[in-house]
C-alpha cells in the first residue's frame, strides 16, 4: 500500500470512525446521565444496551417474518423496534435501579465500591439471563439481525466515500438524541429537577423534589437511549450475543470519561474522538508498521490516549475541576 | 433458649458423627456433619469445648474422606473447619496451628492422593487467594480501585511461561530449544516478583495521579493493554505466541517427592500406584500452600507496619494523610508494587501448573472476579480475602458443577419433582454454564444485606454500621 492509497481511503475511514463514534456516543449518554446524578459507574448499562439490541432483534423476527410479515415496511418495522427497545431497556434500567441500587442508597454507605460491585453483579446476572433466554428460545448464542435491502442501500458520496442508509439513520438518530437530551436537561421541569438532585440530593428533597422519582426517571431516560442505541448497533453490525454489550459499553464509558463524565455534550464528543481514534489506528497502524502491528492494537491506542489525556486533564475534556472539600 | 444451645450442639454433633461413621456413604449424615460444624462455630459454646469439638469433627471428616475420597461434602466440611479454626476468636494459637496443620497436611493429602480433584480445588483456591491477597493490599488497605489487576498475574505467568518453554528460543539465539529446565521455576518465581512489581510501578506512575473512578477506568484500560499485548506480540518478534498461547511450560522435577511417597509406602496405603501426575498435583498443592503462607505472613507484617498504617490513612482521608506528611505517590506506588508482586509470584506457579499460558486467563473478567473475592470476603481483611476466594471457587468448580450433574441424572432417570417430570427439562439449562448468574446474584445480595463482606475488617465494620445507623435515624426523622 502506498501513501496515495492511504490518502484515498482516508475519507472513508473518517466516515466509518464517525459512525462508530456515534454508536459509542449514544451509549455514553446513559453512563454520563447516571454518573451525573448518582456519581455511580453503572456497569449494568452495557447490558441494558445489549438487551435493547435483543428486543429489537425479536421485533424484527416477530413482525418482520419474511413468510408472513405483519409489518412489511422495513422503516416502519425499525421504528417499532426502536420504540419497543426503548421501552424495554428503559423499564429494565428502572427495575435495576429499584431493586439493586435503591436499597444501597437507603443504607447510606459512603463506600463507592459497594454500588459498583452491585453494578457488576447486575451486569453478570443480565448477561446470563439473556443467555438462558437465547438458549431456550432460539437454541443459539449468536443472534443474527435480519437484513433489508432498503436499509443496506449504499449512497455514493464525494471523495470516493459511500454510506449505507442505516448509517445515515444512526447519525440522524444520535444527533436527535443529543439535541433532545440537551433540551430535556436544560429547558424542562424534569431537567431542572435532575440537575437539582445531581447538585445536592438533600437540599433538592427539601425543595419538594422526590429524589427517588427523579433518579428513577433518569434511569428510564438513560436506559431507553441505551435501548435505541442497541437496536442501531445490531442493525449496523448484524450479530448480537449476550456479551455484545461489554466491549461497546467499555468504550462508551471510556468516551464518557474522555469527554468529562457527567457532561452530556462531553459524552458525545468523547465518543466521536474515540471512534476516530479507533478506526484511524485500526486502518493505519498495520500500514505504518509494515503489518507488524495489526488492527488489534486499536484498543491499546484508544486506552493509551485516554491515559495521556487524563494525565494532563484529569477531569476530561469538558469536565469541570471540582475543588476538594476538606 | 440460649442455655439449651450448648447441650443441643453437643448432642447433635455426637449423633452426626455416630451416624456418619455407621453409614459413611450416606449424603444425609455428611450434611449433618456440615451443619454441626456450623453449630460449633457459630453457637454459644465454651472455648475449650469448641476447640475439642472442632478437632473431633475434623477427625471424623478425615476418616470419611479416607473411606470415600470422592466424598465432596466431607471435603467442604474440612474446609469449613479450617475457616472456623482461623477465624473464630478466642481459640488458642496452639489449637489453631495444630488443627490447621492436621487438615492441610494430613487430611487433604490423604484424600487428594486418591482423588486428585481435591488437590485441584485446593490449588485453585490457593492461586485465587494469593491474587485476592494482592488486590486486598491495593483496594482493601490503600483504597485504590484497580480494575486491571489480572495484568500482574499475566506478567508473572509469562515471565516463567516464556523462559520455561521452547518459546524463548524463538527470539533469543542460542537459547535451549526446550526452554530452561523446570527447576529454574524457583528462580523465576523470584524474578516474577520483580517483574510484576516493576510493572506495578510502571502502571501506577501515570495511573495513581488520578483518583476514584478515573483511577478505575485507567487501570482497566492499562490491564486491557497488557492483555492485548499478550495476545498480539507474536510479531514482529514472536514473544508471547499470540492467542495460541505458550505450551508446554516446563515443570520442576518431582522425582524426590515421588521417591519419598513410595518410601513411606503411599502405594500400599492407597492400593494403587503413585504416578507422576499425582506427584505433580501434590507438589503444586504444597508449593501453593507455601506461597500462600509467605504471602499471608508478609501481608500481616506489612499491615502492621509504618506503610500499612500509611495506606489506611490514605484510604480514610487522602488530604488529611497528605497534611500529616505522608508522601502520597510513593506510598500508593508501594501498595501497587506489593499487590503486583503477590500476584506475579502466583502467576509463575500458575504457568508451571497449567503447563500452558494464554491471554484467555487474564481478561477483564478475571480482574473483576479477583475484585469480587476481596469485596465478598471483606475489604481490607486478610482472612476475608482468603475466605472470599475459597467460597467462590468452591461454588464455581464444586457446588455448581455437582448441581448440574445431579440435574443431569434426574433428567436421564426422569424423576418427578412437584409434579414436574425432570425429563422435560430443556438440556440448555445446565447450571454449570450459569455460574455468572449465580455469582452476580450473590454479589447483589451480599452488597444489599452484608456490604462489609463475610469477614469484615474492624474499621470497615464500624464504618458500615455507623452509616447504617445514620440512615435509619435519617429515615425516622
Amino acid at each position: 500500500m502506498t501513501f496515495a492509497d492511504l490518502l484515498a481511503i482516508l475519507p472513508q475511514t473518517l466516515l466509518e470512525g464517525l459512525l462508530l463514534g456515534f454508536v459509542y456516543a449514544m451509549v455514553a449518554l446513559g453512563y454520563t446521565m447516571v454518573y451525573g446524578v448518582l456519581g455511580l459507574i453503572n456497569f449494568a448499562h452495557s447490558e441494558v444496551f445489549m438487551i435493547g439490541a435483543v428486543i429489537g432483534l425479536e421485533v424484527f423476527r416477530f413482525w418482520g417474518n419474511p413468510e408472513a410479515p405483519v409489518i412489511s415496511n422495513p422503516l416502519l418495522l425499525l421504528l417499532v423496534a426502536l420504540v419497543f427497545a426503548a421501552a424495554g431497556s428503559g423499564t429494565m434500567a428502572v427495575l435495576v435501579e429499584r431493586f439493586a441500587y435503591r436499597p444501597l442508597r437507603k443504607r447510606g454507605s459512603k463506600n463507592i465500591l459497594v454500588p459498583m460491585i452491585t453494578a457488576i453483579g447486575v451486569s453478570f446476572l443480565l448477561q446470563d439471563l439473556t443467555r438462558i433466554y437465547a438458549a431456550l428460545r432460539h437454541n443459539e448464542f449468536n443472534m443474527q439481525y435480519r437484513t433489508y435491502d432498503v436499509l443496506n442501500t449504499v449512497f455514493e458520496l464525494p471523495l470516493q466515500t459511500s454510506i449505507q442508509f442505516k448509517g445515515i439513520i444512526v447519525i440522524a438518530v444520535s444527533i436527535l438524541m443529543l439535541i433532545g437530551l440537551t433540551y430535556l436537561v436544560n429547558r424542562t421541569k424534569l431537567g431542572k429537577a435532575i440537575r437539582a438532585v445531581s447538585q445536592d440530593m438533600q437540599t433538592a428533597a427539601l425543595m419538594g423534589i422526590n429524589p427517588d422519582t427523579i433518579i428513577s426517571r433518569t434511569f428510564l431516560i438513560g436506559g431507553s437511549l441505551g435501548g435505541v442505541a442497541g437496536v442501531l448497533f445490531g442493525l449496523l453490525y448484524t450479530n448480537v450475543t449476550p456479551y455484545s454489550g461489554v466491549l461497546p459499553g467499555l468504550k462508551a464509558f471510556t468516551s464518557a470519561v474522555l469527554g468529562g463524565i457527567g457532561n452530556i455534550p462531553g459524552a458525545m464528543v468523547g465518543g466521536l474522538i474515540l471512534g476516530q481514534l479507533e478506526t484511524l489506528s485500526g486502518t493505519f497502524l498495520p500500514f505504518l508498521t509494515n503489518g507488524n502491528f495489526g488492527t488489534e492494537y486499536k484498543d491499546v491506542f484508544a486506552f493509551l490516549t485516554l491515559v495521556l489525556l487524563l494525565l494532563f486533564r484529569p477531569q476530561g475534556i469538558f469536565g469541570q475541576n471540582v475543588s476538594e472539600k476538606v | 433458649m440460649k442455655q439449651f444451645m450448648f447441650p443441643f450442639t453437643l448432642a447433635f454433633t455426637g449423633l452426626a458423627i455416630l451416624g456418619a461413621l455407621l453409614a459413611p456413604q450416606n449424603g444425609l449424615t455428611n450434611l449433618a456433619l456440615l451443619v454441626s460444624v456450623g453449630l460449633v462455630s457459630l453457637g454459644k459454646i465454651p472455648t475449650a469445648w469448641r476447640s475439642g469439638l472442632l478437632a473431633v469433627l475434623a477427625l471424623a471428616l478425615t476418616v470419611l474422606l479416607r473411606l470415600n475420597p470422592s466424598d465432596k461434602l466431607a471435603f467442604y466440611g474440612l474446609l469449613a473447619v479450617l475457616v472456623a479454626t482461623f477465624l473464630l476468636p478466642n481459640l488458642s494459637t496452639l489449637v489453631r496451628v495444630a488443627l490447621g496443620v492436621a487438615v492441610l497436611f494430613i487430611a487433604v493429602p490423604i484424600a487428594g492422593l486418591t482423588n486428585s480433584f481435591l488437590f485441584e480445588l485446593g490449588i485453585q483456591i490457593g492461586i485465587f487467594a494469593a491474587l485476592a491477597l494482592g488486590l486486598n493490599v491495593v483496594v482493601g488497605q490503600a483504597g485504590l480501585l484497580d480494575l486491571g489487576f489480572a495484568a500482574f498475574f499475566a506478567i508473572g505467568a509469562y515471565t516463567w511461561g516464556i523462559f520455561g518453554s521452547p518459546q524463548a528460543a524463538e527470539f533469543i539465539n542460542g537459547f535451549p530449544a526446550s526452554g530452561l529446565p523446570g527447576n529454574y521455576l524457583f528462580l523465576f518465581m523470584a524474578l516474577a516478583i520483580i517483574t510484576a512489581a516493576i510493572t506495578g510501578v510502571l502502571i501506577g506512575l501515570p495511573a495513581l495521579r488520578l483518583r476514584g473512578d478515573y483511577l478505575a477506568i485507567v487501570t482497566l484500560g492499562l490491564g486491557e493493554v497488557v492483555r492485548v499485548l499478550a495476545n498480539n506480540l507474536d510479531k514482529p518478534l514472536n514473544i508471547t505466541n499470540g492467542p495460541q498461547g505458550i505450551t508446554p511450560v516446563n515443570r520442576p522435577d518431582v522425582g524426590l517427592l515421588l521417591d519419598f511417597l513410595r518410601a513411606v509406602g503411599a502405594e500400599r496405603l492407597y492400593g494403587r500406584p503413585i504416578d507422576e501426575s499425582i506427584a505433580y498435583s501434590f507438589f503444586f498443592y504444597l508449593l501453593v500452600l507455601l506461597v500462600i503462607g509467605v504471602v499471608v505472613l508478609v501481608n500481616i507484617r506489612l499491615a502492621n507496619s509504618r506503610f500499612g498504617r500509611a495506606w489506611v490513612a490514605i484510604r480514610e482521608d487522602e488530604i488529611a494523610a497528605k497534611a500529616m506528611g505522608i508522601p502520597l505517590l510513593p506510598t500508593k506506588l508501594l501498595a501497587f508494587a506489593t499487590g503486583a508482586a503477590f500476584s506475579g509470584i502466583m502467576g509463575a506457579v500458575f504457568a508451571a501448573k497449567q503447563t500452558f499460558v494464554s491471554p484467555e486467563s487474564f481478561t477483564l473478567q478475571a480482574s473483576i472476579n479477583i475484585l469480587a473475592f476481596v469485596i465478598l470476603g471483606g475489604m481490607g481483611s486478610i482472612g476475608g480475602a482468603v475466605v472470599g476466594a475459597a467460597a467462590v471457587t468452591v461454588l464455581n468448580i464444586g457446588i455448581l458443577k455437582d448441581f448440574s450433574d445431579l440435574l443431569n441424572t434426574w433428567r436421564q432417570t426422569g424423576v418427578t419433582i412437584l409434579g414436574y417430570n425432570m425429563a422435560n427439562l430443556p438440556p440448555q439449562l445446565n447450571p454449570a454454564k450459569y455460574e455468572r448468574l449465580v455469582f452476580g446474584l450473590i454479589l447483589i445480595l451480599m452488597m444489599i444485606f452484608r456490604p462489609e463482606g463475610l469477614i469484615p475488617e474492624q474499621r470497615h465494620r464500624a464504618e458500615m454500621q455507623e452509616a447504617r445507623q445514620e440512615a435509619q435515624e435519617g429515615g425516622a426523622k
